[in-house]
């Protein structure tokens, strides 16, 4: 197949299964009107796990290696504390960016 | 903002830091296609079918190394798999809307419209602000990321190295992570959603490790709150 023709079926596929599971529970979700209360108990879990999940790796492993002495984590820590504090996103995000900026210039 | 403000207006206001944040990595999904050598239409057909930053990279990456296109299709998928937990936790705020709506917001869920909307619907919006709001944040993200492609695939990631803008996306998470983690489940759902992910990734698995670490982070926290509670109130 062309190099034109691999590109075009990957991006046709790659858009298909992500549409899919975009859509696989938003599709359905005029029957999750009023989930049983079990279900909801799992639901709730998933912003904490999914957002955590996004999170952690960003401030441990930023170069894609564990690497627990670099300016990241101590920002994220420091942010960590801030959002704690204030939840406010745009102090937390000016505090840890300068963390970030101040440690990398050192 | 007042409460006075329009949901749609809200959830771009709540979406602003964010996308600066998105400024850069758009940049380099449009600059990565035209290196790999699929020029402005592959940067374009990626950033509009797919609209997935991550897994764009991963297929790119692989593709124009020579990597089977079955490769490359898989591996977007499993990394693009954590929609299916977000589609699942905005579902029940969204049931009201019909089909073709839902569908349509589908299309530009991400993982800051799925995160904005969640924070936003649980400090309580009536049903009929929740998808404005929704589409307020997921709009002008889809337009952020197709004019950033345009522009990285037109004149290279050209974003200096000094402002660490990438990082303002974990930031931003962050912001909206700490409210979520209210009582003991919630809690352990999050610190092992978290070390699992980064403990899959250091396995080798990447690729996996964002739907793995929160799966792993979503039973712990499940079964945190069935021996806390175990029978439904």
């Amino acid at each position: 197949m062309s190099e034109t023709g691999r590109l075009w079926l990957t991006i046709a596929l790659a858009g298909a299964g992500t549409f899919v599971a975009r859509v696989s529970f938003l599709g359905v979700a005029h029957r999750m009107a009023d989930p049983p209360i079990a279900v909801q108990r799992v639901l709730r879990m998933i912003p904490p796990a999914a957002l955590a999940a996004l999170v952690l790796p960003a401030f441990v492993r930023p170069g894609g290696e564990l690497d627990l002495t670099q300016p990241r984590l101590v920002a994220g820590l420091i942010a960590t504390a801030v959002a704690f504090r204030t939840k406010n996103v745009l102090v937390t995000l000016v505090v840890g960016m300068a963390v970030v900026i101040v440690l990398d210039q050192l | 903002m007042t409460e006075a403000v329009r949901p749609e207006i809200q959830g771009a206001w709540d979406a602003l830091p964010i996308a600066i944040g998105i400024i850069p990595f758009g940049f380099v999904a449009g600059a990565a296609a035209v290196e790999a050598g699929y020029g402005l239409s592959g940067a374009v057909g990626f950033s509009v079918v797919v609209f997935a930053g991550a897994s764009q990279l991963a297929a790119i990456d692989l593709l124009s190394g020579g990597s089977a296109i079955a490769v490359a299709v898989a591996t977007a998928w499993l990394i693009n798999l954590r929609m299916v937990m977000y589609s699942a936790s905005l579902a029940p705020w969204l049931s009201h809307e019909p089909f073709r709506r839902r569908a349509g917001a589908a299309y530009v869920l991400t993982d800051q419209a799925f995160a904005l909307s969640i924070h936003h619907y649980g400090k309580g919006a009536a049903a009929g602000e929740r998808l404005r709001y929704y589409l307020g944040v997921a709009v002008p993200l889809w337009l952020n990321w197709q004019v950033t492609t345009i522009l990285g695939a037109l004149v290279g990631s050209k974003i200096p190295d000094e402002i660490p803008l990438d990082f303002a996306i974990p930031l931003c998470f962050l912001v909206l992570l700490v409210p979520t983690m209210k009582d003991r489940p919630t809690v352990v759902a999050g610190v092992v959603g978290g070390v699992g992910a980064v403990l899959v990734a250091q396995a080798g698995l990447a690729d996996a490790a964002i739907v793995l670490g929160a799966v792993m982070g979503i039973v712990a926290g499940a079964v945190t709150d069935w021996r806390l509670t175990p029978e439904d109130p």
